[in-house]
């Protein structure tokens, strides 16, 4: 089938299997690597992006379902000299270690602040509870996102 | 979280590795591709014990895009050897373990759900797929043996391996140990079970292989912890190809926490099949094959017992653990339950006497191997389950018993009794600090208000060591390591003054690149920016043991300031022979190498531009060129060590345990980051908080895994940890120059007891099984809201 979608700003038209995921449409037709996939049960949240603006995991979109959509993803909120607030965070705040659910996390992140009113600790723990990651413990990905907040 | 300003030791600068990992520019093994590369799916056996009758692979051969199909015994035809493991542990008797066959993919039987028989090679991965649907394979299904506490009286799994024990091994005094107990006061006794755990680093492993026809050579991608050291097994043992025909290749890896240490079955076939194929092949894990094939953890039963005299001084411990391998003997599976676990029976005490007895059982699971902590925090747990339950049975407070009975600063270097030598401690300073944070004075009225609230509140300690920094090489040796556990490192001075610091060690989340350059640019004097740090390439660094054992710093950073030191004193020759005087004449310090009493000096770069553009030399005694390699091997093992201390409450009405406050103090020696190491510590915490509340890998009795899917394993999320207060006290390493001890397992080792601690303290229970989970506190609370009480 045939997709049309905005990503990261550039219009594409691709031709994909009806059953092609979305994350691999941005993975392995568009080469946007920092998307990852960590599980089959689409329980990591490695894989968030953003469709049309709210966070969605991208192993459980069928490429067809974005057809028309707009799509964010790691590659797309901010480069290495003009960083996004959360990425500037996470790094502040030493919230990634290997760094293998980073972009998911920071996806997820960006989302639950842009949609949040009073976020604090309690609500980002909630808040980030479909993200997992085996690193940090979960301590500084907190504090990141609370600092993030103030700057976002 | 600690500031100290510029870039040198101490101070908590921000990443290098960062930049990339936070923009999407992280390199992992499925972001690499290589030309013509085809897709490999494994076989796996659907069954726990069973013999392969037959394979007919027609239906897959027959299918689109497939390219081959190969089984075990073409594996086996070609000489491709069996996976080995690296430590022998001899039984009580002087005999060796056991150690049966391990085909890397089965060949007449198979003995775990996942294990692999076949691989199946398509131009892609979804026609590899169709291609291992379309295999029939002929079982013939047998009895499984899962439980490892009666394995050996359950069918024999290997012809080689009667009562399916691996071996029986002790360590200790057994005579001094049975005296001590026939003069205590008192016996505190424990029956525990160390909980299957599943490590789940979040990167499934992979790998890629690769054959240049016209070399021979083969390159291996794969997220190794340790590269070189799959490269020696894979060409001395397996027999894949000769060590200087393989390169392996770990490139930005996703966690490993011991899983990604061992030589497994699907490296080890897709690189002998791209040799077949003739075409690069890559196979990447869906989080159901790691479930099911990546090495496990832990997996102990365990009776210990404590014999103390009635004024609370510990007189002799007794242990008999009861070890589950898996199936298989995994890389350094027999290691793990004995050498580092008995010997770190004595924990932080003066206990004179202990003796420990470990069988080691085969059965039909996935095979058990090291994860984070690796036998440590099994120890751990055993001893400071015992003395929180020893300090409740005698009436004493657990952290008075504790203090009554730690190894004092003036004792060391002390010996135990457990065939380790604690260099540096001091033990009281992390317990009083712990009790600071957790504010223990007002414990009591904490706790009373929680029962006005209809609650309970619960302290626990645990007091933890580790021996770390693995491993003098001549110890290990003669405990039965197959290998040194030195590290390598080459300090490379380029020509413009930059510095390439290549490493043995490996990092795979650890922040090597920055730690590392932080200790070269400090020791150099020279800008953190001008050094780069590389590693997890065995083509670009000649050998490494890479990393496990919280070693990377103490071991791999003792190598570098060895490289470094090497660095310095070459370029005092250097610059000797520039001012025409000797080298003895030539201090360094900040980047400047200058003379005594003179005005005359150098600065590195120019040093290092010299060094290539060697005007003059004295070439008889002086070479061109600033590069220098080194290997460390240490003196002796590290050991940090601290007081985790967790409080906790308890809904009665719904059983569920909330971590309200989590307090770890630990002894890591000097600290080169603090940031990152207080990183290290809030991860390896919760993955003891894990193992505590959450965890648990379940095989059903017919050896199917029930826990095989984040569906059913509970990984720690979010919202089921609290936030942490972290410090450290410090005593230096006694034995490496930077005076470093090693964080990575910490948090690991200590946490799980100090909650499980908490919980019981707040049930007034003995014993609960892990994990504690909301239905098993619940049920030791008589389902009904009110302890039952029960020991």
């Amino acid at each position: 089938m045939e997709v049309t979608l905005t990503v990261n700003g550039a219009d594409h038209t691709l031709d994909v299997p009806d059953n092609a995921l979305l994350v691999e449409l941005l993975r392995e037709r568009l080469n946007l690597t920092g998307t990852h996939v960590g599980c089959d049960t689409s329980q990591c949240g490695a894989c968030v992006v953003h469709m049309d603006g709210r966070a969605v995991k991208s192993c459980t979109v069928l490429a067809g379902q974005a057809d028309g959509a707009d799509v964010t993803t790691i590659e797309g909120i901010g480069t290495a000299d003009a960083l996004h607030p959360m990425q500037e965070a996470f790094r502040e705040c030493h919230a990634l270690q290997c760094g293998f659910c980073t972009p998911g996390m920071i996806m997820a992140a960006i989302d639950l602040v842009q949609t949040s009113d009073d976020l604090d600790e309690a609500a980002v723990r909630d808040g980030l509870e479909g993200n997992l990651c085996r690193c940090t413990g979960y301590h500084n990905i907190v504090r990141a996102v609370l600092s993030a907040r103030d700057n976002m | 979280m600690s500031e100290t300003g510029g870039t040198g030791i101490g101070a908590s600068v921000r990443r290098k590795e960062d930049v990339r990992f936070i923009t999407g520019a992280g390199n992992y093994m499925d972001d690499i591709n290589q030309p013509g590369q085809t897709y490999a799916v494994f076989l796996r056996s659907p069954h726990a014990r069973a013999k392969i009758l037959g394979i007919d692979a027609s239906g897959a051969l027959a299918t689109p895009g497939v390219v081959a199909v190969f089984t075990g015994a073409d594996l086996a035809a070609d000489g491709i050897g069996d996976l080995p493991c690296g430590w022998l542990v001899k039984s009580r008797d002087g005999s060796d373990m056991i150690q049966p066959p391990h085909p890397p993919i089965a060949v007449e039987r198979v003995n775990y759900v996942g294990e692999p028989y076949g691989i199946v090679i398509a131009e892609t991965l979804q026609a590899a797929r169709d291609g291992a649907e379309a295999v029939v394979t002929d079982f013939e299904d047998l009895p499984a043996v899962v439980d490892a506490a009666t394995a050996t009286s359950g069918d024999q799994l290997h012809e080689s391996v009667p009562n399916n024990r691996c071996y029986d091994w002790e360590f200790g005094d057994q005579a001094a140990t049975e005296a001590a107990f026939a003069q205590a006061a008192h016996v505190t006794s424990l029956d525990i079970v160390n909980n299957r755990l599943i490590p789940n680093a979040m990167e499934p492993r992979a790998a890629i292989g690769c054959y240049e026809a016209a070399s021979g050579d083969y390159t291996l991608y794969m997220n190794s912890q340790n590269p070189h050291l799959e490269r020696l097994v894979l060409a001395a043992f397996v027999q894949v190809a000769p060590e200087s025909k393989l390169r392996v290749v770990s490139p930005d890896v996703g966690g490993g926490f011991g899983s990604k240490i061992f030589v497994y079955a699907e490296e080890t076939a897709v690189t002998w099949a791209a040799g077949k194929v003739r075409r690069p092949v890559k196979w990447v894990a869906d989080r159901s094959e790691s479930f099911l094939g990546d090495c496990h953890g832990r997996d102990h039963v365990t009776h210990a017992e404590l014999a103390l005299a009635d004024d609370g001084e510990f007189l002799g411990m007794r242990v008999a653990t009861t070890a589950n391998m898996g199936a298989y003997l995994s890389t350094f599976a027999s290691s793990v339950p004995t050498y580092l676990y008995g010997t770190l029976l004595a924990g932080q005490y003066r206990t004179p006497a202990i003796y420990v007895e470990v069988q080691s059982v085969f059965t039909n699971t996935t095979p058990v191997d090291a994860y984070r902590g690796a036998g440590r925090p099994e120890a751990t747990y055993v001893v400071e389950r015992l003395v929180e339950t020893a300090a409740r049975e005698l009436g004493m407070d657990p952290a008075e018993l504790r203090r009554r009975n730690f190894i004092q600063p003036d004792q060391f270097p002390y010996e135990t009794p457990v065939a380790l030598t604690y260099d540096t401690g001091d033990y009281e300073a992390s317990l009083d600090r712990a009790l600071e944070h957790i504010d223990y004075a007002r414990f009591a009225a904490r706790r009373a208000e929680s029962e006005a609230l209809g609650r309970k509140r619960g302290i626990g300690f645990s007091s933890y060591i580790e021996a770390c920094g693995l491993a003098p090489s001549q110890v290990a040796l003669s405990l039965g390591a197959g290998v040194g556990l030195f590290e390598s490192a080459e300090v490379r001075v380029n020509v413009t003054g930059s510095v390439t610091v290549i490493t043995g060690s490996h990092s795979h989340g650890q922040g090597h690149e920055t730690t590392f350059a932080q200790v070269v640019s400090e020791k150099l004097g020279i800008p953190f920016e001008n050094v780069e740090v590389v590693h997890g390439d065995s083509g670009r660094g000649d050998y490494g043991l890479g990393t496990y054992g919280s070693r990377s710093i103490a071991v791999g950073g003792s190598a570098i300031v060895k490289a470094a030191d090497k660095i310095i004193a070459k370029g005092k020759k250097i610059v000797a022979h520039n001012f025409e005087t000797t080298d003895d004449r030539i201090d360094f310090e900040d980047g400047v190498f200058s003379e005594q009493e003179s005005n005359r000096s150098m600065e590195f770069g120019e040093v290092a531009f010299a060094a290539y553009v060697p005007a003059n030399f004295p070439l008889d005694e002086l070479e061109p060129g600033l590069s220098e390699k080194a290997f460390y091997d240490p003196g002796n093992f590290t050991y940090p060590a601290g007081t985790h201390v967790c409080e906790v409450e308890i809904d009665p009405e719904t059983g569920t345990v909330e971590i309200v406050d989590f307090v770890a103090v630990d002894d890591f020696g000097l600290i080169i980051n603090p940031m990152i190491v207080e990183g290290q510590v809030h991860g390896g915490l919760v993955q003891g908080i894990g193992q505590a509340l959450l965890e648990h890998g379940v095989y059903d009795e017919s050896g199917q895994l029930v826990t095989g899917s984040y569906m059913d394993y509970c990984m720690p999320r979010a919202d089921d940890v609290p936030s942490f207060t972290v410090d450290t006290t410090v005593t230096p390493c006694t034995h490496n120059p930077l005076g470093v001890k090693g964080c990575g397992e910490a948090g690991a080792i200590g946490a799980t007891a100090a909650v499980m601690n908490a919980v019981t303290d707040a049930l007034g229970v003995k014993e609960l099984a892990m994990p504690a989970t909301s239905e098993t506190v619940w049920n030791a609370l008589g389902g009904s809201g009110a302890a039952s009480g029960a020991a």
